[in-house]
């Protein structure tokens, strides 16, 4: 009993750090770096992505494969389904690589340029070997290229790879062509079509069968030139028995016009593997009045492809003007669980569409949908989630808990929940609320001493706690403080 | 400690209060009664500072400090403690991380010191032994899932961890039962002492067994029509609140 509370205790302490870090509602990762880049000029044709998969040294195999994704991307059409509204997008106007100059290969952190770690000093991430202490090996992601990958020996001892996807391309030409697109087709859906044939770099892991990953895998991705475009592109592969915890967080400069940012995530777990992927994303939301930010629109997907496999997706999204995506778990394997823990923040004139797809193939698979939705300001948040549960998926189980709060009253919440059952014997649960920060409850946390922006901080947090205890202990507590940061100023 | 001067609010448009005026000194115990819709409930919240509530006229000191210029936090911070009628939920969020986020702004108003966790863990403690009160009710969170007993039991816990200098309590004995009544009355006497001061809401005497008042007040449409001992508040049980309405008519004090 004692010891439980003193633990309580400890993470109250880190409550009220988190509080008293709230000071400024500055988006604070704005800075731009200067340092000299090299970026291919503006447009997209097949030049520019033979120019790309050149500069990146690739096979050609890899080159004819972009070549393919980019002749059927040119006959899609741009998706207009999501609820979120935007001016078109020119995707000639975008340039597509941008890489800060360096010598050719690294052998040492000792390498990279000063200004480069700084940079990812200034945004909490040293990659020096300090990253000992909190066990994180991390893989940074400047623009469109890998800059550093810390403990890559150490887990090649345990046969693990983690090395940016280029690398992989040459080092591991079989894995990549095994598992690249095995997940999300270059055939899925329009900005997936569009990253196959431009992606640049992003991280590659490979855990073999029946190994434990002894430390948390991080990637870092950062977005500094401007009218650059990131198109990064993860594979996570997890072997039989095998598994690893993913996390990745993103921020950008302040920028007057918007950003793409259209990435692609893959995710496969072979029979009895685990693949935990945490995101705290961050992107530059823009400002007040709604000029500037990220347009993030990405697809993120998992295969349970193995049997009592399991997938879990925790997002914590709080940045980028349009946030459009949906972190799915395909469930092969019998008795296989896919998991999504969401919390999605908009405001200001912030817009999201964002959700999960489950899709039940193998028998006694599961899924848990738990996903949070706050809004403020006059901004737009929308929980969009499939359940499928195929014919022959004999006993699987859905549960869904889809909750909204709104801040303020020109702020608004959207459910769109879609359930597909073709078996007589699956279970789907659906729960869903909306409420709003009640002035009670703010009066409440006002007379024991609170000011109301702290009150304010609490309540939600205390909304989204099933998802923050979901993330790592480090990632958690940097959920608290952005989502602190990104509300600031919405009650008044 | 407390002075209220010719004090006028309304709500939603309505003059509720038409003119108190009460002066509350370091170590006594007032306790306001009156019938449903007399404006005890909004005297309380006035006076901590809800703003559904509107003050149109008067003042209000608190220790020199005229507190209607503050906001709630500060005048909590100030010392002010209100103990509500209806106690609010706040999911996920501990009653511990709750007590140590506000007992920490407290201090540091005052300019006082963090308390380390062993410091709050020690006094959460203590405080809970005076009332009985279960530990795992410490971690649950803030009144979810709280009996009526257990969400009154809390803010009693939450007036003698916070210690303020003066505590307002809003018909903190509606719902209680006889042994609820005993410990939450208990853990008044326990607080009060020569350098604090207690305003107690009530519609019932039957708190006033248990607190005991140097002063009871009668509220009545919004004004102060009676003040007297505790004897006062015995009379008003046997009688009922009319012979007073109508003594107060006589003098033309409504």
């Amino acid at each position: 009993m004692n010891e439980i509370k003193e633990n309580k205790s400890e993470e109250l302490s880190e409550d009220m750090k988190i509080l008293d870090d709230v000071t400024s509602s500055e988006y604070k990762w704005g800075f731009v770096t200067d340092i000299d880049s090299e970026t291919v000029p503006k447009g997209l044709n097949e030049d520019v992505i033979k120019l790309i998969s050149k500069k990146k040294d690739e096979p050609d195999w890899m080159t004819e494969w972009r070549l393919k994704a980019f002749r059927y991307w040119q006959k899609m059409e741009e998706p207009t389904w999501p609820n979120v509204k935007y001016p078109q997008i020119d995707f000639q106007d975008i340039s597509y690589y941008s890489a800060p100059k360096q010598k050719p290969k690294l052998e040492s952190l000792d390498e990279v340029d000063p200004e480069l770690l700084k940079t990812f000093e200034k945004l909490g991430i040293p990659l020096d070997e300090q990253k000992i202490l909190s066990g994180v090996a991390v893989d940074a992601v400047f623009d469109s290229v890998s800059v550093a990958t810390t403990f890559k020996e150490t887990l090649k001892e345990k046969g693990i790879i983690f090395c940016p996807i280029s690398e992989a391309i040459k080092d591991y030409p079989e894995l990549i062509k095994k598992y690249l697109g095995s997940v999300v087709p270059y055939t899925d859906n329009f900005y997936a079509s569009l990253n196959s044939a431009v992606f640049t770099d992003g991280s590659f892991v490979f855990i073999p069968k029946g190994v434990r990953c002894p430390m948390e895998l991080s990637t870092y991705f950062r977005i500094n030139s401007q009218e650059t475009g990131q198109f990064e592109r993860t594979l996570i592969v997890a072997e039989e028995g095998a598994y690893v915890s993913y996390l990745e967080g993103c921020t950008a400069p302040i920028r007057d016009n918007n950003q793409l940012h259209a990435a692609v995530v893959e995710l496969a777990a072979l029979d009895d593997a685990e693949i935990k992927y945490s995101t705290v994303q961050n992107w530059y939301p823009g400002d007040k009045d709604g000029k500037g930010g990220i347009y993030n629109f990405v697809t993120k997907r998992g295969a349970c492809r193995g049997k009592n496999s399991k997938i879990s997706w925790t997002q914590v999204e709080t940045g980028s003007a349009i946030t459009w995506k949906y972190p799915s778990c395909i469930l092969q394997g019998d008795n296989s669980v896919g998991e999504f823990y969401s919390v999605a923040v908009t405001n200001n004139m912030q817009q999201a569409d964002t959700g999960t797809k489950m899709i039940h193939i193998g028998k006694n698979t599961r899924s848990t949908i738990v996903s949070k939705g706050i809004s403020a300001g006059k901004s737009n948040n929308s929980y969009r989630g499939l359940v499928r549960i195929g014919k022959n998926a004999e006993d699987a189980r859905n549960y869904t808990q889809c909750d909204s709060m709104l801040i303020g009253d020109k702020s608004g919440a959207n459910t769109f929940p879609y359930i597909e059952v073709e078996n007589p014997t699956a279970k789907v649960e659906h729960e869903a609320t909306t409420s709003k920060v009640g002035e009670d409850q703010i009066f409440y946390l006002n007379q024991r001493g609170i000011s109301t922006e702290d009150a304010v901080n609490m309540i939600v947090n205390g909304f989204c706690k099933e998802v923050f205890n979901e993330l790592p202990m480090e990632f958690a507590v940097e959920a608290q403080k952005l989502l602190a940061i990104s509300l600031e100023g919405s009650v008044g | 400690m407390l002075a209220i001067k010719n004090l006028h609010a309304n709500v939603e448009g309505k003059e509720i209060l038409k003119g108190i005026n009460l002066l509350i000194k370091t170590g006594e115990v007032h306790a306001i009664m009156g019938p449903n819709g007399s404006g005890k409930s909004t005297l309380a919240n006035v006076l901590a500072g809800n703003s559904s509530y509107e003050v149109t006229e008067g003042e209000v000191f608190f220790d020199g400090k005229n507190i209607l210029e503050m906001n709630p936090e500060t005048r909590a911070r100030e010392g002010m403690f209100l103990a509500f009628q209806y106690p609010i939920e706040i999911a996920g969020i501990s009653n511990a991380t709750f007590l140590k986020t506000a007992l920490n702004e407290i201090r540091k108003y005052k300019g006082e010191s963090e308390l380390t966790p062993k410091e709050f863990l020690e006094r959460i403690k203590e405080k809970a032994k005076i009332l009985g009160l279960d530990e795992t009710l410490i971690s649950r969170y803030v009144n979810v899932g709280f009996s009526g007993g257990e969400k009154k039991r809390n803010e009693i816990f939450q007036m003698l961890m916070l210690e303020p200098k003066f505590v307002l309590l809003d018909e903190t004995d509606s719902g209680l039962d006889i042994d609820a009544l005993k410990i939450v009355s208990s853990g008044v006497n326990i607080y009060r002492n020569k350098d604090n001061a207690v305003l107690v809401v009530t519609h019932y005497q039957r708190l006033l067994n248990y607190i005991q008042p140097d002063f009871v007040h009668v509220l009545f449409n919004g004004k102060i029509i009676k003040t007297g001992g505790k004897e006062l508040a015995l009379a008003l049980e046997d009688k009922g609140y009319d012979w007073v309405k109508d003594e107060a008519l006589e003098t033309q004090n409504v």
